[in-house]
């Protein structure tokens, strides 16, 4: 089978030989490899984001009946890749009343707590940085650093627009992540486990996927996730009609495409960590070695990136006061219903 | 963090950044920006953790915490009447006597702390050590923690009743 991991020990084996004669420390060749292995992940990730704003302009056209960007390369696919060439040129237009320092840091941060929690997603057999013993809730700590960075986007940025955006996207995750997080707890309790590998290897084939002993957990997690990554019918936070742009306002050139490349990579994060607690992450359904599992992964991440978009284009967006009655009368209860069943379940049939 | 020479690298970096960063928490002049070094130097805190091998310990401080100071962000932005460049008064005239009880408290803890020995486990720490946790907290730490829940949800209600208290 097509499988990356040994392929991967033995380039670095081969780095680390060389390396190790040349006469480096231990210390200095693990660090070395620490930094290659962050690069190497972020260049993944950046290839993922462009790819997947390119393909958010196609379906969304698709939908809208249009043909979406079709002139750079076929059928448009190197066409995120000159907007990027363009975003880097652009001037940064700093406004002059801002807050600098935090203007300044918060699309750096927004940017790296998204980037961060790829040190615990298995991509594929053997395919994950850190198999953290509290791996869940390394990712829930982390994507709580999604709320500092957009208020200090919208402090930082002095401009009213900028800080109604901020204030109101973080009363949405703060909101959002309490049902989220009440929800991943179903899985931990079935699973005994926070490790997100431990989590996978349980769910050998179809029918050992979580989604099926789980579909209340899965559909609060799936709604709430939605609303974290600011997607519609939760995009209140840079909603374009009220707000100007939310908490970008004041952003331009490269520091606004951190902020966009935060949301995409936010996006591909939510669907892998649905696939992986749910739908049985790098399993093959049809049971072990049946095709490589970074396949079965990217396949399974891809489409639930499709239905995040697919809610994007054909929902309109909701108001503030629905959107925080729906997710502390209607989602929070349900999750605590959820836990309840999946007690008096692991009680009846364990 | 096999080898050792990383580990008290990475040590010093991080205790560096916690007393940097307090400093900057206490010294700032601008209420949002010592907020955001005061998540700065949490952050750092859970990494001391993550050296010592205490991973459940790294990820619940941040997430608490770090929650903890966006409510913070938040309630320093609306409490500031201009909406920048709010200049904090930072001593009044009682400033010989806090610094005498800050002393006090100074001598103190570094009295403690130099009576202190601290016992190092030579054994690694247990695998799944969350799971010990949990479980311990559900059986035989039962009550103590059931208090705390109460507590807290003591808390949130008298919360709640002081927001709504002059909406009749």
């Amino acid at each position: 089978m097509l499988e990356l991991r040994g392929l991967i020990d033995d380039i670095w084996d081969f780095i680390a030989g060389i390396l190790t004669g040349l006469g480096l420390p231990q210390w200095a060749v693990e660090l070395f490899g620490y930094a290659v292995l962050a690069v190497v992940m972020f260049g993944f990730v950046a290839v993922v984001v462009l790819f997947l704003i390119w393909w958010e302009r196609k379906v969304s056209a698709k939908m809208q009946d249009r043909l979406g960007p079709m002139r750079v390369g076929w059928h448009g696919v190197i066409q995120t890749v000159a907007d990027a060439l363009k975003l880097l040129q652009k001037e940064d237009i700093t406004p002059k009343a801002i807050d600098f320092p935090i203007h300044f840091w918060a699309p750096v941060i927004t940017f790296v707590a998204a980037f961060m929690v790829y040190v615990t997603i298995p991509f594929g057999e053997g395919l994950i940085v850190s198999d953290l013993s509290v791996g869940i809730l390394y990712i829930i700590a982390i994507t709580t650093f999604t709320v500092i960075g957009l208020l200090m986007a919208g402090w930082g940025s002095n401009n009213k627009y900028s800080l109604l955006g901020g204030f109101r996207s973080a009363a949405q995750v703060i909101s959002y992540e309490v049902p989220l997080t009440l929800a991943l707890l179903g899985v931990i309790m079935i699973a005994q486990s926070l490790s997100l590998g431990t989590i996978v290897a349980q769910q050998s084939n179809l029918f050992k996927w979580y989604v099926w002993r789980q579909p209340l957990g899965f559909a609060i997690f799936w709604v709430a996730a939605t609303a974290e990554c600011n997607r519609t019918p939760f995009d209140l936070p840079e909603a374009d009609s009220e707000l100007v742009a939310g908490f970008v306002t004041e952003y331009s050139g490269m520091k606004f495409a951190m902020f966009f490349l935060a949301e995409f990579v936010n996006m591909f994060t939510a669907s892998a960590l649905a696939i992986t607690l749910f739908f049985g992450g790098w399993m093959s359904p049809f049971g072990p070695d049946f095709g490589p599992s970074w396949m079965w992964f990217l396949g399974k991440t891809m489409f639930f990136v499709f239905v995040l978009m697919w809610f994007r284009w054909t929902y309109p967006r909701l108001r503030v006061d629905q959107l925080m009655g729906f997710a502390w009368k209607v989602l929070l209860p349900l999750a605590f219903l959820n836990i309840l069943l999946t007690g008096i379940g692991i009680y009846i049939f364990d | 963090m096999s080898d050792i020479f990383l580990t008290n690298l990475t040590f010093y970096v991080l205790s560096f950044c916690v007393i940097a960063g307090g400093i900057f928490v206490v010294s700032s002049r601008n209420l949002f920006h010592s907020a955001v070094f005061l998540v700065f130097t949490l952050f750092a805190v859970a990494g001391i953790f993550v050296v010592l091998n205490a991973y459940l310990l790294a990820a619940v401080q941040v997430l608490i915490y770090v929650g903890a100071v966006a409510m913070l962000m938040i309630f320093g932005v609306m409490l500031t009447t201009q909406l920048t460049n709010v200049r904090l008064r930072h001593v009044n005239e009682q400033v010989l006597p806090a610094l005498a009880v800050c002393l006090f408290f100074l001598g103190f803890l570094i009295y403690g702390l130099w009576d202190t020995p601290f016992e190092i486990a030579r054994a690694a720490p247990p695998p799944d050590i969350s799971y010990k946790i949990g479980t311990l907290l559900m059986t035989r730490y039962v009550l103590p923690f059931e208090v705390v829940s109460v507590l807290l949800l003591a808390a949130l209600i008298g919360a709640v009743v002081i927001a709504k208290r002059d909406r009749s």
